[in-house]
C-alpha cells in the first residue's frame, strides 16, 4: 500500500514537472521573476506566429484566450515574453470585459531563434500559458546600421 | 510628440452586441536602444510605452510596450459594440508625451 501510493506520488510529481521541464532555463527564470512560483495551466491560450521569420525586426504575432469576457469571467492581463531578447518582456496588455473577445494581434522584434511565451491572467488570478517556437534568420534589436 | 500618420480602422457601422475589430498603426521608429550607428555610438532608446483605447468612457484595452515591439506599432483588438459612442485612442512615449485620436462608432439596432 505504501509503495503503491509512493508510485502514485512519483507519477503525479512527474506530471506536474512536465511543464517546467519544457521551459528553457532562461524562460523559467523570466517567468519566475514575474510570477514567482505560480502554477500555470495550458489549453486556453492560442499563440499564432510564423514558424520562420526571415527578418526578426517585424514578426506578426497574435494571441487569443478562450474566455466569455463577461464582468464575472474575463481575461485581465496578457503578457508576452521572448526569452532571448535583451528585454524579455515584449508587451503587457490589460483587458476588460468591454473587449468582448480576448484576441490581440501585433508585430514584434526578435533577436534570435527562440521560444515565445504568452501568459494570460484571468480575473480569478489563474494563469494560462502558451508557447511557440520561431526560427529567425536575421536578428533585430541589436543589428548595426548598414 | 504629435504622432504623424496615425491610422485607425474602425468599421463605419456595427450592429448592437456584435464584435468589431479595431486596428491601429502609427509611425514611430521604436528605437530599441541596442543599435549602434556608423560612428560606433549607441542610438538612444526612443519608444512608445503605452497605448490605450476607451469606448463610452470605459477602458477596452491598455497596452504597455517594451523595445520588443516592432517599429510602427500595429495593434488589432476587439470591442463589443453596444451603443453609438466615442472611441478614444491614446499613445504615450517614454518621455510621457501623449497623443490622442478619437473616432465615433456608429451602432445600429439589428
Amino acid at each position: 500500500m505504501q509503495r503503491r501510493s509512493l508510485i502514485g506520488y512519483a507519477a503525479g510529481s512527474l506530471l506536474i514537472s512536465l511543464l517546467p521541464l519544457s521551459l528553457s532555463a532562461a524562460a523559467r527564470q523570466t517567468l519566475e521573476t514575474v510570477y514567482g512560483n505560480a502554477e500555470f495551466n495550458t489549453d486556453r491560450v492560442t499563440l499564432k506566429l510564423p514558424a520562420l521569420a526571415e527578418n526578426g525586426s517585424s514578426v506578426p504575432l497574435s494571441v487569443s484566450v478562450d474566455s466569455p469576457m463577461t464582468d464575472v469571467d474575463h481575461v485581465s492581463e496578457i503578457r508576452l515574453f521572448a526569452e532571448k531578447n535583451p528585454v524579455p518582456e515584449i508587451a503587457r496588455y490589460r483587458l476588460f470585459a468591454a473587449s468582448g473577445k480576448a484576441s490581440i494581434s501585433t508585430r514584434i522584434r526578435l533577436s534570435d531563434t527562440q521560444v515565445i511565451t504568452a501568459v494570460a491572467r484571468m480575473n480569478d488570478n489563474s494563469l494560462w500559458v502558451a508557447r511557440g517556437k520561431i526560427v529567425v534568420t536575421l536578428a533585430a534589436c541589436i543589428e548595426p546600421l548598414l | 510628440m504629435a504622432l504623424i500618420n496615425t491610422r485607425i480602422s474602425v468599421p463605419t457601422q456595427a450592429q448592437a452586441n456584435t464584435l468589431v475589430e479595431i486596428k491601429t498603426l502609427v509611425s514611430h521608429p521604436m528605437e530599441s536602444g541596442y543599435r549602434i550607428d556608423y560612428m560606433g555610438e549607441m542610438i538612444p532608446r526612443n519608444i512608445l510605452t503605452r497605448f490605450t483605447c476607451e469606448y463610452l468612457g470605459q477602458p477596452v484595452i491598455e497596452a504597455e510596450f517594451g523595445p520588443g515591439i516592432a517599429a510602427n506599432p500595429f495593434m488589432a483588438f476587439n470591442l463589443l459594440a453596444t451603443t453609438t459612442g466615442e472611441l478614444v485612442f491614446t499613445w504615450t512615449d517614454q518621455h510621457g508625451e501623449v497623443s490622442t485620436e478619437t473616432r465615433t462608432l456608429l451602432v445600429v439596432d439589428p
